[in-house]
């Protein structure tokens, strides 16, 4: 299921899994996120807070390619987006796990088929791949909602589902969006448990939050880095974090 | 999105779990299956009114062009010297394989569709008619008339081209009408089923946004939505097929010479256009939505 790697970079001879150098994003004439440089190694664990509107999800997208950079080059595992084509990006994207803050699933399969999507569409071997999912599922505690439609789980069961889904290919790298921005105090340490288990194993982690609980509680746990998206620009946040 | 041969047998691969991405439910699936049905039903009709058509025009075309009519409009006291004297001529004319003339039975035969069986053909004042054949090479009508001038002055010569032409015409041009009728009935359902899959791709966008973002090509992506409407116009253009024959035996059927109206259904090689309504109208339900998905997913992107 999920394959340690016993913290030792992930991405073949890649040095970096996530690079943005000078990235702008401008929408609808105005300039969302501008001058963005940074280097995301294999095996970190990053925070990105910011506040309401900053522009972490979008800077998510870039780092998963969803969307193109306006200006700057966005390298992931050592390929610039903007030279690949949209199967590319796809494919590329298999090796990035994404949770988003809405989850996002389809709401007519129940959780098992949500989870094991990213196997179907890349043409794994649904028979060989039983057992990881079932293993899976154990691990995010869902086992007894195997069966459940979507709309039918909680906020928490939600996230985990979603978070079970991200790491199915297990994947290099996995993006979380405000994973804990709807569920309570109590799944959100689950969460975060899972996610710092997940860094162990030698996974790269970028998570955007304006949560601070959950980020103290991480850098309680395991080594992070935090950045801050503030007037548009990528910063390194201060020590009180 | 680029229309490789690849990709689209990629498409017609069966793929369970590609089929259940997009939920089953919705009134496009219900609009494919409604259109495809009427616009296959209407095939069948246009079908067959084309290859009636078709064969009026062959045995029109045929028979008539073998056959000749003399007429002999005389005074009854000479209507018998005049048919013997056109009969004689008739007999030595080069290009005229056999000619007779009608007794008053098959006279009467003529005209019972119009007068009704009890017609006292006797007591009217009718023309007698000589039915002429035609060797394969014909004979010259104009020179035939000149003798016929001479011999029988009382003779008229119907050669039918001056009516025959234009019913085959009007034949072949129904014929063609009933293709053109097919070709439109084919262009009306690809516009229906580009509607029904535009308006489920956007309606299922947000599908298309967790397939994206869980890796899904647009190949993969295109594959759900293009199979489930091909499949479905094929489901609708079966049963509409079906009803169509059902509805075309329904039609009381008549000999050759009962004309057209009685001679829809469908015959020999008819059968084999009829049976291609279903794949046909399955492929063209896969090409439109290939590229309704295509567009879409460009747009999306």
């Amino acid at each position: 299921m999920l394959r340690h790697n016993n913290a030792e970079p992930r991405a073949g001879n890649t040095t970096t899994v996530i690079e943005l150098e000078n990235v702008a994003y401008s929408y609808g004439g105005g300039e969302l996120l501008t001058d963005m440089t940074l280097k995301v190694a294999p095996g970190s664990f990053h925070f990105l807070t910011g506040p309401s509107g900053s522009g972490k999800t979008t800077f998510l997208k870039l780092c998963y390619g969803a969307l193109q950079a306006t200006a700057g080059h966005v390298r992931l595992f050592d390929r610039d987006v903007r030279g690949l084509s949209r199967d590319d990006v796809a494919v590329l994207r298999r090796k990035i796990g994404v949770v988003h803050q809405d989850c996002q699933f389809l709401d007519h399969l129940p959780v098992t088929e949500n989870v094991a999507l990213p196997l179907a569409v890349s043409g794994q071997d649904a028979s060989s791949a039983d057992a990881n999912l079932k293993e899976l599922l154990a691990w995010v505690g869902l086992t007894s909602r195997a069966d459940a439609l979507p709309p039918e789980l909680s906020g928490g069961e939600r996230q985990r589902a979603a978070l079970a889904r991200a790491v199915i290919m297990s994947p290099d790298v996995i993006l979380a969006d405000e994973p804990t921005g709807n569920i309570d105090w109590e799944m959100s340490q689950r969460l975060l448990t899972l996610l710092v288990e997940l860094n162990r194993m030698g996974k790269t982690i970028l998570v955007a939050t304006h949560d601070l609980g959950l980020i103290r509680a991480a850098k309680a746990q395991v080594q992070t880095r935090v950045l801050r998206i503030s007037n548009r620009r990528l910063q390194m946040a201060g020590a009180d974090l | 999105m680029i229309l490789d041969w690849r990709s689209t047998a990629k498409m017609l691969q069966f793929d369970e779990k590609a089929d259940r991405v997009v939920p089953p439910t919705g009134f496009t699936a219900r609009l494919t299956l409604f259109s495809s049905f009427a616009m296959a039903f209407l095939a069948v009709f246009a079908l067959a009114l084309s290859l009636a058509a078709g064969r009026v025009a062959d045995r029109w075309g045929e028979e008539l062009a073998q056959s000749s009519t003399l007429r002999i409009s005389a005074p009854a006291g000479e209507v018998a010297t005049q048919t013997e004297a056109a009969l004689r001529v008739l007999r030595t004319t080069p290009g005229i394989e056999d000619a007779r003339a009608l007794t008053a039975e098959e006279q009467r035969a003529l005209l019972t569709p119009w007068f009704g069986p009890d017609l006292p053909i006797e007591d009217l004042p009718l023309p007698q008619l000589i039915d002429i054949t035609e060797t394969e090479g014909g004979y010259d009508a104009a020179g035939l008339r000149l003798r016929l001038a001479a011999e029988a002055p009382a003779a008229v010569l119907d050669d039918h081209a001056r009516w025959r032409r234009p019913l085959v015409d009007a034949a072949a041009r129904l014929r063609l009408l009933g293709w053109l009728s097919i070709l439109l009935i084919a262009s009306a359902t690809a516009a229906m089923v580009t509607l029904a899959a535009n308006a489920a791709l956007a309606a299922n966008a947000q599908v298309i946004a967790v397939l994206r973002l869980v890796g899904a090509k647009d190949t993969y992506i295109a594959r759900a939505f293009v199979r489930r409407f091909a499949l479905r116009s094929l489901t609708g253009a079966a049963v509409g097929t079906l009803v169509g024959v059902i509805a075309l035996f329904l039609i009381p059927a008549g000999s050759d010479e009962t004309g057209f109206l009685t001679d829809l259904r469908l015959q020999g090689i008819g059968w084999l256009w009829a049976v291609l309504i279903p794949p046909l109208s399955g492929l063209v339900a896969f090409v439109a939505t290939r590229f309704a998905a295509g567009r879409v997913l460009e747009e999306l992107a």
